[in-house]
């Protein structure tokens, strides 16, 4: 009896391990109210980074309904969990628009569930406005409904930061660089991007780790990261990786000049909360700041606190991204005349929008365009701030960053 | 070579860690012969209990146990009564798909409470660390692997000292014989359930300072739990220790020595080499039914 359960089990340890058309638009008539369907993951990998996708898509809602509408139209928003699996999000992208029939479709979070998602929308002919998918997979699939709500294409994240080490005086400059990354379609792109323009410029490579995304012990990695004693470090990760480096730098006393981690940083204080002041001087590119001086960010930051408590600081960059993809279809709806998805395409491919990251265009792939770029966010005595470039800066870069306390 | 030695000394000491939490699923399988896959939800939940208690009241995680371990001996005797006892036919393949109902509810009201924000319990020595050469060993692994050697050896001298003892490894070698020899296996399987729960709590604490997590952490545990068991040998607590530093040993070195690409790979060869020589598990003991 026991043998077919040993084997039962082993197969469920393993695939728990590897775990991890047109014409059905709706139509609405002038002032009803509509319904927006987002999947979210508010279980599984994403599940912190899907709460505050919501958050963001809920209050810009309310704000919109506060202000007569959608182009007049009522919105209300509908959520469906995709526990972060590739596979679901497809189903509910699915249901949302052939059973729920939703007037609208905005993203999920990560560009591996924007993938499978924009497939399933752009069949059915929806706009497919998404705040956090921007890898370069997603924009050369010939898909011409998606839009990607931020200032920059994922790959050019830490170009910024590799235009700040460059701009360093020669004897400052770090002399070696440790690269550790997800195999993941948000982060490595962004790595590999930094490596090969630092690698251009005679900075030398100490290490270069590609890991699984389903990595939990990331300690070997990050030992390995130490003791390679590069000046720089530049980590290709998600919240839990973020954390697990930083925690083995400060135990094995590790204490590079810069580091910069792709997400993490910018999860306010789901970041600061493990790491209390040795948060300090660790970077993220990140294309939003709560003091940020962008069209509305004033009033969405106030009414962020308002609605959910907390300070400023404690914000997640994706509230903000989910905020700006419903400016983004505002505006395109005003331009349109129109919530009618081909129309509001079509809008969208066109002309400069407003929104609390900055003003941004897409091109024909859905990738920003020509807009403000990502910026350099680091954590100077407790809060996240804008260093990089001169221009937007709230405070100067601290280089090197201080040892851990 | 250093960092082969650090890769196998860390993976040692988180090998301890994954003993722990493991050790509680064997044995429960071991009395109940169920499959309790809500074990890693299990785990969270102790997790969040000693972050709850910490926050209150701002004290060492490690003394939150005080608290959490009898909870969730508490919480256990009642999942058992409630959801396990009345599974009276088919109960290995009811078991997977109960536990997991408890995993999703309890991963739903984790969500409610705290929100699906990830968390960490902090302590001083949380990233403190000493010197061994050049590697520095961090405080509160040791203090884990302590915890765990301390908590497996009062759940052995209980086992093999005790006339309660005597009466689990009964239950684990034949219900059916127990029972015709007047044990009372209802009530041994609750209390093992329990001890199964308040095992998890102390898994949990370590697990919580170790890392962040929220209340979707428990997929990744599981997974990584019931293999460690399938490889010890399931109902095998020695099974489940030798099997849970095998794993992060293994998995350790490999990251380091070849890549964190091959880790799991090479962790399952060794899983499937093994079960093809010995199909029980390391410690497992081979049964064969009667047609």
């Amino acid at each position: 009896m026991r043998r077919p359960i040993t084997a039962a089990m082993a197969g469920l340890g393993l695939a728990l391990v590897a775990c991890g058309g047109s014409g059905g638009t709706a139509t609405t008539s002038p002032g009803t109210p509509i319904t927006i369907g987002v999947s979210v993951s508010l279980s599984g990998d994403f599940s912190g980074d899907g709460k505050a996708l919501e958050q963001g898509y809920d209050l810009w809602a309310e704000d919109i309904n506060r202000n007569g509408g959608l182009l007049g139209h009522q919105v209300t928003m509908k959520y469906v969990d995709d526990a972060s699996s590739t596979q679901q999000v497809v189903t509910n992208y699915q249901n949302l628009i052939t059973v729920d029939k939703v007037a609208l479709v905005f993203g999920p979070f990560s560009s591996l569930l924007t993938i499978p998602a924009s497939t399933v929308v752009a069949r059915y002919g929806y706009a497919f406005p998404e705040p956090a998918g921007g890898g370069p997979s997603v924009f050369n699939r010939g898909l011409t409904n998606l839009f990607f709500v931020q200032p920059a294409a994922v790959e050019d994240n830490l170009v910024s930061y590799t235009q700040f080490l460059l701009g360093l005086p020669a004897d400052q400059r770090p002399a070696s660089v440790a690269y550790a990354t997800q195999d993941d379609p948000f982060t490595q792109p962004q790595v590999d991007k930094a490596k090969s323009l630092l690698e251009a410029a005679g900075m030398k490579t100490a290490y270069y780790k590609v890991y699984p995304a389903e990595t939990t012990d990331f300690t070997p990695i990050a030992l390995q990261v130490a003791s390679s004693n590069a000046d720089a470090v530049i980590l290709g990760t998600q919240l839990p990786d973020a954390l697990a480096f930083v925690q083995t730098f400060i135990q094995q006393h590790y204490n590079p000049k810069t580091i910069i981690e792709t997400t993490g940083p910018d999860q306010g204080s789901q970041f600061s909360g493990p790491l209390g002041a040795n948060t300090e001087g660790i970077m993220v590119p990140a294309g939003w700041t709560a003091n940020a001086t962008a069209y509305g960010n004033d009033t969405f930051v106030r009414e962020f606190i308002a609605k959910y408590g907390g300070a400023a600081a404690d914000i997640s960059g994706d509230s903000a991204e989910a905020y700006s993809v419903g400016q983004v279809v505002d505006q395109a709806a005003t331009k349109a005349g129109s919530i009618d998805n081909a129309k509001l395409i079509a809008a969208m491919h066109s002309g400069t929008y407003e929104t609390i990251q900055g003003p941004m265009s897409f091109d024909s792939t859905g990738k920003p365009q020509g807009g403000v770029g990502v910026y350099i966010e680091q954590w100077q005595g407790g809060q996240a701030m804008f260093v990089y470039p001169a221009s937007v800066a709230a405070a100067k870069p601290e280089y090197p960053k201080n040892n851990w306390q | 070579m250093t960092l082969v030695l650090e890769a196998a000394v860390l993976g040692i000491l988180t090998g301890g860690v994954y003993a722990l939490m493991a050790s509680g699923l064997t044995l429960i399988f071991g009395v109940m012969r169920i499959i309790n896959v809500g074990h890693g939800a299990l785990v969270v939940l102790g997790a969040y209990l000693s972050f709850a208690i910490w926050r209150a009241l701002n004290i060492d995680p490690f003394l939150t146990l005080v608290i959490t371990m009898p909870v969730m001996f508490g919480i256990g005797l009642v999942l058992e009564v409630v959801f396990i006892r009345p599974l009276k036919t088919d109960r290995e393949a009811l078991s997977v798909l109960v536990t997991y109902a408890i995993a999703l509810g309890i991963e739903g009201l984790l969500g409610f409470f705290f929100t699906s924000n990830y968390v960490q319990l902090r302590a001083w020595y949380a990233n403190a660390s000493f010197p061994i050469g050049s590697f520095h060993v961090t405080y509160v692994y040791v203090y884990g692997f302590v915890l765990c050697l301390a908590i497996l050896a009062a759940i052995f001298v209980m086992l093999y000292r005790t006339t309660f003892g005597a009466s689990i490894r009964a239950t684990m070698l034949n219900r059916t014989a127990a029972q015709l020899i007047g044990i009372d296996v209802d009530r041994v399987s609750a209390i093992a359930f329990g001890i199964g729960m308040a095992t998890a709590a102390a898994g949990g604490v370590v697990f919580g300072i170790t890392n962040a997590f929220n209340p979707g952490s428990h997929y990744d545990l599981i997974s990584r739990l019931l293999t460690i068991i399938v490889l010890g040998g399931l109902g095998s607590l020695r099974g489940a220790i030798i099997a849970a530093l095998v794993m992060l040993v293994s998995e350790d070195i490999t990251s380091v020595l070849i890549s964190p690409v091959w880790a799991s790979f090479v962790f399952f060869v060794i899983l499937v080499l093994v079960l093809l020589v010995r199909p029980q598990g390391l410690y497992g003991v081979r049964v064969r039914d009667r047609l």
